[in-house]
């Protein structure tokens, strides 16, 4: 199968990036600048993401709508708010994790921003539960450019005025020579920023005005450590179809309103594991020194038995340090605790860590 | 001083009398990318010519380092240890590995010349 290209593959070119096939496209890496400078200038300064691989699903309809998609996802949709997003899963019926994602109240239906690996088939999965009863869009037209950090929001007003008055998770439309834009505040770098959804042939145009303005292209490498640093997960990597969103640390995304109805997709399961408790958890683990601890790395206690085994690990540059996530028996997973990294054969002391790694900056009352 | 060799793993190597001092290569710092961690051998080891004597890391992955020729390792760079950004620096003069005492000068020979490597490393990344 032929690998596919975004709108801004051109521009790409033309800034140097090196490329590489993820999720089936061809995706910039990073720039001539390289990662670690990228990383630095997207938290000192704007940095431009190209995420139009990722899904922008579109469902229309009413309240039956709504209905139906509270018994696939575990919010309170009900009271969600015109323009306001929500992050969550799409589980299986054993509350495994399909994806994760960003879902966000539109006029006359909902916008559900997906994972460019998993996105045929939660289409697919989706359009099976809702029985094909709705309008269901895939959105290839359209492109979606993420721009983060602390400059982000004079940058994007001086082009489209209007985006500083929205608040973290959330977005409007807005017009900009024509073009009908969805611009939300959010982000995945633990940065203050944006993610603007456009058509593609507005994309390039458009990102080059960003550049003008002072914002450079971040690669996929730096989206990586950002992400890493701010503790938040990557499917595929944190999240898989064996890891259920209480294991994964995540049941701040889970409606406790919902929770006590139960009747979602993986109800049961999640309501069991709230109670019981569950085996293994997902921790934030910091190496001693300079270790580079990286995915599937074995984790071990301080009497030498393998405890859990590591997710993402890397370099952070704001950290100045490695950083790393992980999967550890839930009897280890309290913070201070010392833990030992298998890399090389040696056994290197860490300890389990609170996350983020790097203080995030969002804005969340601007009015 | 012997003139700069080559390895087809990317190290630089120069020879002063029984003392060689080893690096890696501009380009396979290139290749590499910002270069976050490295990893040198133990102090008083011998290594073997084409074994692992080390590691560097990216952001992104972990490379070994290999040993051009065989011999006892005398010196290490503590300098690139603590700060790993140098090597990107300055590959292939300050930003050296370590220094070996030579076992067996004739394995200088099977090594390449600044121009052999050139055109070598040229044709590897393309």
């Amino acid at each position: 199968m032929d690998t596919k290209k975004t709108s801004l593959y051109q521009l790409h070119q033309d800034s140097k990036a090196k490329f590489v096939e993820f999720a089936g496209y061809q995706m910039p890496i990073q720039y001539s600048e390289g990662i670690v400078e990228e990383h630095r200038y997207t938290r000192n300064h704007s940095g431009i993401f190209d995420v139009s691989h990722m899904g922008q699903l579109f469902i229309y309809g009413q309240e039956d709508l709504v209905d139906d998609l509270e018994r696939i996802f575990p919010l309170d949709l009900k009271n969600l708010k015109l323009n306001h997003s929500k992050y969550s899963f799409l589980m299986s019926d054993n509350a495994g994790i399909y994806d994760d994602l960003i879902i966000t109240k539109i006029k006359d239906g909902f916008l559900i921003i997906l994972n460019a690996a998993c996105k045929e088939n939660d289409y697919k999965i989706l359009k099976e539960l809702l029985n094909d009863k709705y309008k269901m869009i895939l959105d290839e037209e359209r492109s979606l450019i993420a721009i983060q950090g602390p400059k982000s929001v004079e940058i994007l007003k001086s082009v489209i005025q209007g985006v500083e008055n929205l608040n973290f998770m959330s977005g409007n439309w807005f017009t900009l020579d024509d073009h009908n834009i969805y611009v939300t505040r959010s982000g995945y770098t633990g940065e203050d920023g944006f993610e603007v959804s456009l058509t593609n042939e507005f994309a390039d145009r458009f990102t080059r005005r960003l550049i003008d303005k002072g914002a450079k292209l971040i690669g996929l490498g730096a989206r990586d450590t950002l992400r890493l640093e701010a503790g938040l997960c990557l499917y595929g990597h944190e999240l898989s179809k064996d890891k259920t969103p209480v294991e994964a640390n995540l049941k701040w995304a889970i409606s406790k309103e919902r929770i006590l109805k139960g009747n979602f997709i993986g109800s049961d399961i999640i309501t069991k594991q709230l109670n019981h408790g569950v085996n293994k958890i997902r921790v934030g683990i910091k190496p001693e020194g300079r270790i580079i601890a990286r995915e599937k790395t074995k984790i071990y206690n301080e009497s030498n038995s393998e405890i859990g085994e590591i997710t993402s690990g890397t370099f952070g540059p704001s950290v100045n340090g490695p950083v790393a996530m992980g999967y550890v028996e839930n009897k280890f997973s309290k913070k201070d605790t010392k833990i030992f990294l298998e890399v090389r054969g040696k056994k290197h002391p860490a300890t389990i860590c609170g996350l983020p790694f790097y203080k995030k900056s969002y804005v969340k009352g601007v009015n | 001083m012997s003139e700069v060799k080559f390895s087809k793993e990317h190290e630089w190597i120069i020879l002063e009398g029984e003392i060689a001092t080893i690096g890696i290569t501009k380009h396979a710092t290139e290749m590499l990318g910002d270069i976050v961690f490295a990893e040198l051998p133990e102090k008083g080891s011998n290594v073997e010519k084409d074994g692992t004597a080390g590691v560097v890391e990216s952001t992104k992955a972990a490379s070994d380092v290999y040993t051009p020729v065989s011999g006892e390792v005398i010196d290490l760079n503590q300098s690139i240890v603590d700060d790993p950004s140098k090597i990107n620096q300055d590959p292939e003069n300050s930003a050296w590995f370590f220094k070996l005492k030579i076992k067996d000068k004739s394995e200088m020979d099977t090594l390449m010349s600044k121009d052999e490597y050139d055109i070598f490393a040229k044709e590897s990344s393309a």
